[in-house]
């Protein structure tokens, strides 16, 4: 049932044709032409260049497994809170839930930069936790901490936005009906929620690795930028091409754009099941065709 | 299992869902929940499932409370409004859930599972999926699921709510001959009075969270306890009239009715059914002395024919709301009113019902 265009309005007018070629041209011009010259600038060596830009410079690898490091623990805080958030806010009425569902959405209108700047207000060495983290000997800002925090805050919407609309258009009766069957609050989830909303948190968890990945405004307020310490591909991106290094630099950032690309395509998929599981939701939901073959054969 | 519940009251925020509400379901009952939305039958009925807690009360099955049991630990099986099967998972899966969770063997699992989709008729339908269901069929692996448990009381939200006329007609005597041989407690929710009727042992009539009658389908029928449940059985015609002297009086048309003997005249709520009333035609030159002293002159306005029953509408002549007069569609051939004519209607039996004193001033 996906929406076909309708053929009524055929492109082939002037004022169509003049539409699709401006479209055409600000897609190719803002997103493939940049996107696409990113590889060419990586791979303008060869292939063997772009590898040892990757991986014979020791920082670049360290960069590259910080990366690796920090977003999946990051989107691992995001998921876990983002389960239990959506399901406090879809499962339960209570006074300040709205401002708290506003709250969520923080992340989203901060500049990064000021993100950055509030956490080094707090976790610094000046900073209100500065004298208790010196005290612990934990250090947060300019250290990997504080890069799993910067990262967390810019992606903290992704899950949760993910999960409040999809938990709440399934509503609490499965789970219901779970617990008078006999289940446990840990048997309801595994078995009930999780398998119900797993497509969505999937999507959630995607995108907000793929915002991980590539944040860089918070992180560089928190990283204090120490080259094979502190700097994430992005910050790396942006360190090798101030030092003139355009390829290294390049090949770094096609790390990158293959990571975004990939992305688009578990966006694609993981979209097209949740539409499919919406359906099937509609379906479940519809009073039933009942062009019911067997309730004739209830008879005695 | 009996069930007991015993003074509860439950309140969401400022709406007072339930209102002290006491209610003994013996043994082996077919009980109906009947009444409007907001009365609080549905929050009852989660509140004997344990799904929901009353704020004071106590909830007992045979003898012991357990108004503090978790519902895991009820023996209740529920089937809800809207089936909330498991989308997920298969007919067979969603029927086997309240056995997995309890760990219980594979074998037995398999062996309980295809005893249900047989009793429930869905024999070849274990690998579906809910969303491949009709309505009818998902209402049926619902039950099904909530039987697996063994539960010793059932509980049904609007079983029938939600699904087309015919199927739900053929479900509910369906699950009638289920309790008759199983033999289980089972209480169930409904707004649709035929469906209680039909269905049920017994029917208690809830109203603004509380009973507003409790009885057999023809004690409820036959005998309403309040204005309330006259009103909500539906199918009646309402006036304002006035009681005085052991009569009632009805457009001025008086009827006996010794439960007031006193002088003092009181409105009262007069209520006819609409099968319950006799229609003549009135022969020209009008009727006579004695037959106008005790029946209303009317105007047929239009008659509709709902199958077996023909449903005449009218017009008193001095005014007032419009009167239904239902007769055998046969009957009414036979009498063969038309549109205009002038009727006299008598009626065989109504109830009255008197204001509550404190309002009388």
């Amino acid at each position: 049932m996906t929406s076909k265009p309708r053929h009524a309005a055929t492109a082939t007018s002037p004022l169509g044709m003049l539409l699709i070629t401006g479209a055409v041209a600000t897609v190719g011009l803002l997103i493939v032409a940049p996107l696409a010259s990113v590889f060419v600038d990586a791979f303008s060596n060869g292939p063997q260049a772009w590898w040892e830009a990757l991986a014979h410079d020791p920082d670049t690898r360290h960069a590259i497994w910080l990366s690796l490091t920090v977003a999946p623990i990051a989107v691992l805080i995001n998921t876990i809170f983002g389960v239990a958030a959506a399901w406090l806010v879809a499962r339960f009425r209570f006074p300040g839930r709205s401002l708290l569902v506003s709250l969520f959405d923080v992340p989203f209108s901060v500049s990064p930069v000021v993100a950055g700047l509030a956490l080094v207000l707090i976790f610094g060495r000046q900073g209100l936790l500065g004298p208790t983290l010196a005290w612990l000997a934990v250090k947060v800002i300019f250290a990997w901490p504080g890069l799993v925090l910067a990262t967390t805050f810019v992606t903290l919407p992704l899950v949760v936005r993910e999960l409040i609309p999809v938990m709440e258009a399934i509503g609490p009766e499965e789970e219901m009906a779970a617990v008078s069957l006999g289940a446990n609050g840990w048997q309801v989830f595994w078995r009930v929620t999780l398998p119900n909303i797993r497509w969505a948190l999937l999507h959630g968890v995607v995108l907000a690795n793929a915002r991980a990945m590539g944040e860089f405004g918070a992180v560089y307020v928190v990283s204090g930028h120490i080259a094979g310490a502190t700097d994430t591909m992005p910050l790396r991106v942006e360190k090798l091409f101030q030092e003139y290094r355009t390829p290294a630099s390049m090949a770094v950032a096609s790390v990158l754009a293959a990571l975004a690309l990939l992305t688009l395509v578990a966006k694609v998929f993981i979209e097209r099941q949740l539409e499919t599981e919406s359906q099937e939701l509609e379906a479940a939901r519809a009073p039933g065709a009942d062009t019911d073959p067997t309730t004739g054969g209830l008879g005695p | 299992m009996s069930i007991r519940v015993d003074g509860v009251s439950k309140s969401f925020g400022t709406f007072k869902a339930l209102d002290n509400v006491s209610l003994d379901v013996p043994q082996g009952t077919l009980l109906a929940l009947l009444g409007p939305s907001g009365s609080g039958k549905t929050t009852l009925l989660r509140i004997i499932a344990g799904l929901e807690w009353p704020d004071s009360g106590r909830i007992e099955e045979d003898g012991t409370d357990i108004t503090d049991r978790h519902a895991r630990q009820r023996d209740v099986g529920f089937v809800f409004q809207h089936y909330a099967l498991f989308r997920h998972m298969s007919v067979f899966e969603n029927i086997a859930f309240g056995m997995r969770v309890r760990k219980a063997p594979q074998a037995d699992v398999k062996s309980r599972v295809d005893e249900l989709l047989h009793l429930v008729r869905l024999d070849n339908l274990g690998a579906r999926k809910p969303a491949q269901l009709s309505g009818g069929q998902r209402q049926r692996v619902a039950l099904a699921r909530a039987l697996a448990i063994r539960p010793r009381i059932l509980l049904l939200d609007e079983p029938f709510g939600a699904l087309d006329a015919k199927v739900r007609v053929e479900l509910r005597q369906w699950l009638r001959r289920l309790h008759d041989e199983i033999g289980m407690t089972t209480v169930f929710v409904t707004h649709d009075q035929e469906e209680a009727f039909e269905l049920a042992d017994d029917v208690v009539v809830m109203n603004e969270g509380h009973v507003e009658q409790r009885g057999t389908p023809e004690e409820v029928f036959d005998k309403p306890a309040s204005p309330f449940v006259m009103d909500f059985l539906g199918n009646v015609n309402v006036y304002h009239g006035r009681v005085e002297n052991g009569r009632a009086f009805w457009h001025g048309v008086p009827i006996d009715y010794p439960d007031y003997p006193h002088a003092q005249a009181r409105a009262a709520r007069v209520y006819l059914r609409p099968h319950e009333l006799d229609i003549a035609r009135t022969l020209s030159g009008g009727p006579s002395e004695a037959h106008q002293a005790t029946s209303l002159p009317a105007t047929v306005l239009r008659q509709t024919r709902t199958g077996p029953i023909t449903r005449i509408t009218c017009q008193p002549q001095e005014g007032g709301s419009e009167l239904h007069v239902d007769l055998p569609s046969a009957a009414a051939r036979q009498l063969g009113l038309q549109s205009g004519e002038a009727v006299s209607i008598t009626p065989r039996h109504i109830r009255v019902f008197l204001p509550d004193p404190e309002y009388v001033i």
